[in-house]
Order: C-alpha cells, then structure tokens, then sequence
C-alpha cells in the first residue's frame, strides 16, 4: 500500500461525479448576479467512494510518532497521549466560544489559570502569558517585552541581542523580526558559550542574550552562573530559548538560573500535536521585573475575600482576564490556541511533580544509552554527558552524506534525524530519542545504522538513491528549490 | 580544497582580490562545498556603503542559509547578474564566473589583515 502513488483529486476527476446531493428545491430559485458568477473554476469532480478512498489512502502513508520511531533532533517528537484528546473533546471546553461572557467561561478560565500556576512553578517564572502560537512567537513576544522593558526606563541606547551559535536557527529571526541587531557568539571547545567573546559584546547596546539551554548540541551550558552574570552585569536580560525543556523538568529550574524569560513549546515538552499537524502553542514565563510587559490578557483569579456578605456569585465566578500594566499587547487574537492548552494540562496534572521529573530523566538517559552505542561508529565532537539529544557526525565512509544514511533509513520504518543542524558540526545528525521511546525500540535503531553503514561501504549508489520502499523515491531538492512549480498545470 | 592564491580570505570563508581600482569578492571553493547546490542568493543594491564585516547577502542551498560578510569596507559597484539564473556557476566556479560582487574599497589597511590563501587553509583544516 505505501508502495503505490495516489494520484491527485485533479487526476481522479472525471466530469458530471459528485460526492453529494442537494435536497429538492422547496423555494423559489433566485439567480446569482452576473458579476457574481464565474466560469471554468476547474474543481475536481469525484464520487464519494473514490474521495473517501484518496483521503484514506494518504492517511495510510502518513508517517508519524504514531506509525514509527521519529528521533528528530530538537523538535522531541515524544508520545502524545490520547488521553489528552478524551480532555480536548469534553464539551464544555470544545462547544465554548471566546466570546462567552467571562462569567460563562469559568471552567476555561480556571484551566488557563492553573495552566499558568504550573507553567510557574515548572520553570521557576513570576508570570505567565498564554497567548503565543508557537515557539518563535513566544520568542518574539519575549524580544518585544525586553525591548520594552529598557525603553520603558528611558534606556533607548541598547539595540543588540547576543545569540550563541549553537542556539536555534529561530532566534536571529525573532530578534530581526523585533527590529533589534543579533551578534553571534562562537562555542568553546566544550560546546559552551566562549565567555572571552561574550565578555568582550558586553556592554551598555545589549538587550539581552538568548540562550538555548540545554543547547543544539544537547548539552547543559557548564558557565551559566557566569553567562547570566556577565549579561546582568551590563544591564542585559537573559532570554531563554525552552525548547529544550524536556531534559530539565523537575531537576533544574530556568527562572532560579537567572532567566527572565523563556518560552515553552507545549507541542514539544507537554505533548500536545506537533509536525504536519499542530497548532502549536508557545507560552512566554517571564521573571519579577518582565511580568508588567507580558502580553495579554492574562487570566487571573480574584483575591479569596471570604465573608458573610460575599455574594454566592462571586464566589462561583473567581476568574477573569486583565491585562498586565504595561503589557506589549495581544500578540494572538482570543486566548491562544486553547484546546492546546487542555492537552498540556491534561498531560502535567497527569504525570504531577514526580511523573514530570521521570520524563526527563528518562529522556537523558534514553539519549546518552544511544550516544554510547552510536558513538563508537559515528563521532561525538562534543563529547560530554549529553542531555536529551546528541550530535554525531554521518560522514563516516567517503562519498556518503548524512543525508544519505538519513534517507535510507525511511526503508527502515525510521523516521530521519535532524540532519545539517545545528551548523557548527560538519555533516551533523541530530537525534532526541525522547523518553517515551522503549530500550528494544533504541537497539533496533542502531542495528538498523551499522547495517546501513556496510550498505555505505558496500553499496553507495543504492544509498545515494534512497528510500526505495516510499511511493517517490530521492526527490530533487536543488532542483525543486531553484524552479518550483507552484501551481498544477493539468 | 581548491584555493585561489591572488585572493584574500576571511574565516567565513569569503574570497576577495583587486579587479583593476576596484575589489571582487565570492565564496571560497570550501564554502561552496559544504553548502552543497545553491538554490537562493541575495545581494546588495548597488551604491550600498558598507563597513568590513557587515552582511553583504545572503547564500542558501539545501542544506543551510548563511549570511555574507563584506572583506573589507567599501561602496558596491556591481553585482553578478549572470548567476541569478544559474546559481550552479557557483558550485562550478567560485573564483572567476561565481563571483559575487565587485567593490570600491574605502580602506585599504584592512586588506592587510585578510588571511593569504595558506593560512585560510590552515584555518579551515583546524575547524575540521
């Protein structure tokens, strides 16, 4: 079935075939203006068996963490529970409208508020915005509050953020997005930030830094007491990329580090949907100082006043949204992508404090048993204890790519790492097992790499031209990026 | 690693040489090789003034999207119209077809400062 092409809607049309029926016309017909009425809009006609078949077919060659092993570097393709969709579906939530008067909607409202109180005290922040639909959203709204921040004491000298280079490829953008200057800092030999050179960009034109901890590299930044001091220390702000979260739930938090403000990625560490499907959701914690800028409206839950003469309707009505003092603004319509928001809830009340602190340690360990078995075949340059990914190298037998070895795993029912990233490695694979993943799962994926290393050495072509078991086979990517086609011609 | 040895290099792996009064300026035979087919590139509007070090464009291929540093201050005098339809020239022939742009330099002692051919070599060796 994986095996055979689907042919587009456009291919399987045929004129005069519909999928549905109107019922007879019980009014009269009332033509459409003419201005109104096109022709030739050349839609594809199907029948409702082949259209089901079409749909159901894709759905079939999906490939996805529930369909197979995805140790995709950096974007912690973990487990999704269902459970989370059982809570998703629960009508109160689902039939809501973001309208409903703030007295209608206290269930959403109680959950977006202990959503934050988790978020809180997870990463050690003093507040917490909901708002933001992704990660490099929440890193733009938090650019945006550090900005205003300075500007807001009248400090209107400071214009450049330093970015190490093994952060996220997002955060130049984000910051060149908020009209701000990203300077890039190199890493040591160690994979940390070079605290010289850091040293060195220091000085009154520095918003901030953001830091991706732990980094692309998969490893815990060993100076953080100092990269957060030395940016402290001239009155920068230490933003910090959360992306990684998944190796520090319960052991370290980034708000007791010095952090002002980081963004989670509820569809990376608190499994909610991710690839292909979605949305995303990218809550901003921010420290003491950047709680008046958060984006808003926020939720909150009024002071428990308890007495005789309190109203009994406000006490069934505790929760309402207010905006923060100097707020940045709304930086999503309505309150995020809320029935994200269920599902990270759904995932934390679950797993509680000590479920959590499991996950990551599970998911450290999980990466380091991979790295000790991976890297006797493919180098490690930064070879330290790793937290929950690793970098190695693919370019082990002359004449295969990385990217080779990524494709050729598809015929093995395993989803590619994350290859040429982060770029100070050459040929880089980036592979974030997560902790959901068994230890049989884990073995099989390195027996299914030494096998492909033989095929390298002793068939390359048939690598270079890999997967062979998927519809297409090597698509051409140079040639699909310099002139792409994009629209269908029939 | 091909290198062109009437050329100066700068560690982001530039290329820059005199071109009568003026300078031309691409990437090295080693960038081109680790981006692998470019597919993208965007350069400067010419008359632009820019300081050494400044991001003169951008250069994508598959792989990766890196920015370009200028070599050394100056004004834009040209860039290489010949390329926006065939970027492969770059991948076939970084020091003369692939070139980039060409520059009136406004400071000369920076050129002093740019890596010879040798110890660009060097420099990339050591990266690994």
């Amino acid at each position: 079935m994986l095996l055979i092409p689907e042919p587009l809607l456009f291919e399987l049309s045929s004129p005069g075939r519909t999928a549905f029926s109107l019922p007879t016309l019980d009014v009269p017909a009332s033509p459409l203006p003419q201005e109104l009425v096109r022709e030739a809009v050349n839609l594809p006609e199907i029948s409702e068996l082949d259209l089901v078949r079409h749909y159901v077919h894709l759905s079939q060659k999906n490939f996805s963490i529930d369909t197979h092993f995805y140790p995709l570097g950096s974007c912690t393709m973990k487990y999704n529970p269902k459970v989370n969709e059982t809570a998703a579906v629960m009508e109160g939530f689902n039939r809501s409208h973001p309208l409903q008067p703030e007295d209608m909607a206290q269930g959403n409202l109680a959950l977006m508020y202990h959503l934050q109180e988790f978020l809180k005290e997870i990463a050690g922040f003093a507040g917490i915005s909901l708002q933001p639909a992704a990660g490099a959203h929440g890193e733009f709204a938090g650019v945006l509050m550090m900005r205003a921040y300075h500007l807001a004491r009248g400090d209107t000298r400071r214009t450049k953020i330093l970015i190490p280079n093994s952060a996220h490829g997002t955060n130049p953008a984000s910051v060149t997005m908020s009209g701000l200057e990203a300077v890039e800092i190199p890493s040591d030999e160690r994979g940390n930030v070079d605290l010289a050179t850091l040293q060195s960009q220091c000085d009154d034109t520095v918003v901030g830094l953001m830091l991706t901890n732990p980094n692309t590299l998969g490893l815990f930044e060993e100076h953080i007491e100092a990269v957060v001091k030395a940016v402290h220390d001239c009155g920068g702000l230490m933003y910090g990329d959360g992306a990684n979260l998944n190796a520090l739930l319960g052991i370290a938090r980034p708000g007791d580090l010095g952090f002002d403000v980081m963004h989670f990625n509820l569809h990376k560490t608190f499994t909610t949907p991710h690839g292909g499907g979605g949305p995303g959701s990218g809550p901003v914690g921010v420290s003491e100082r950047l709680r008046p800028f958060l984006p808003g409206p926020i939720v909150a839950k009024k002071a428990n006043q308890e007495s005789e003469n309190t109203p009994y309707s406000l006490l069934l009505t505790p929760y309402f949204l207010t905006m923060p003092e100097q707020s940045i603004g709304r930086v999503k319509a309505f309150h995020g992508n809320f029935g994200m928001l269920v599902r990270a809830y759904t995932y934390i009340a679950m797993l509680g404090e000590e479920g959590l602190r499991q996950v990551s340690l599970n998911a450290v360990l999980n990466a380091n048993y991979l790295k000790a078995r991976l890297g006797k075949t493919f180098p490690v340059p930064y070879d330290r204890l790793c937290m929950h990914e690793f970098v190695a190298r693919g370019d082990i037998v002359p004449g295969v790519h990385t990217m080779d070895i990524a494709k050729r795993l598809i015929d093995y029912g395993i989803h590619p790492p994350t290859v040429y990233f982060p770029l100070i490695v050459h040929e880089a694979m980036m592979i974030e097992p997560t902790e959901t993943e068994s230890k049989q799962t884990l073995d099989n994926f390195v027996e299914v790499l030494q096998r492909i290393v033989h095929q390298a050495q002793d068939e390359p072509d048939f690598l270079r031209t890999a997967p062979h078991s998927t519809p297409v086979n090597r698509l051409d990517e140079v040639a699909a990026a310099r002139k792409p086609i994009l629209c269908y011609k029939g | 690693m091909k290198l062109d040895l009437n050329a100066k290099y700068q560690t982001s792996h530039e290329w820059v040489r005199p071109d009568g009064d003026q300078m031309v300026c691409g990437i090295s035979d080693y960038a081109q090789n680790s981006l692998s087919d470019v597919v993208f590139i965007e350069l400067p509007d010419v008359g632009k003034l820019l300081k050494q070090g400044d991001v003169f464009g951008t250069i994508e291929s598959v792989k990766a999207a890196s920015d370009l540093y200028m070599p050394l201050s100056g004004e834009i005098v040209e860039v290489n119209e010949a390329i926006s339809d065939a970027l492969q020239i770059i991948n076939n022939d970084p020091y003369n077809k692939g070139w980039l742009i060409k520059f009136k330099p406004t400071n000369m002692v920076e050129w002093d400062k740019l890596l010879s051919g040798k110890d660009y070599k060097k420099a990339v060796e050591a990266e690994g």
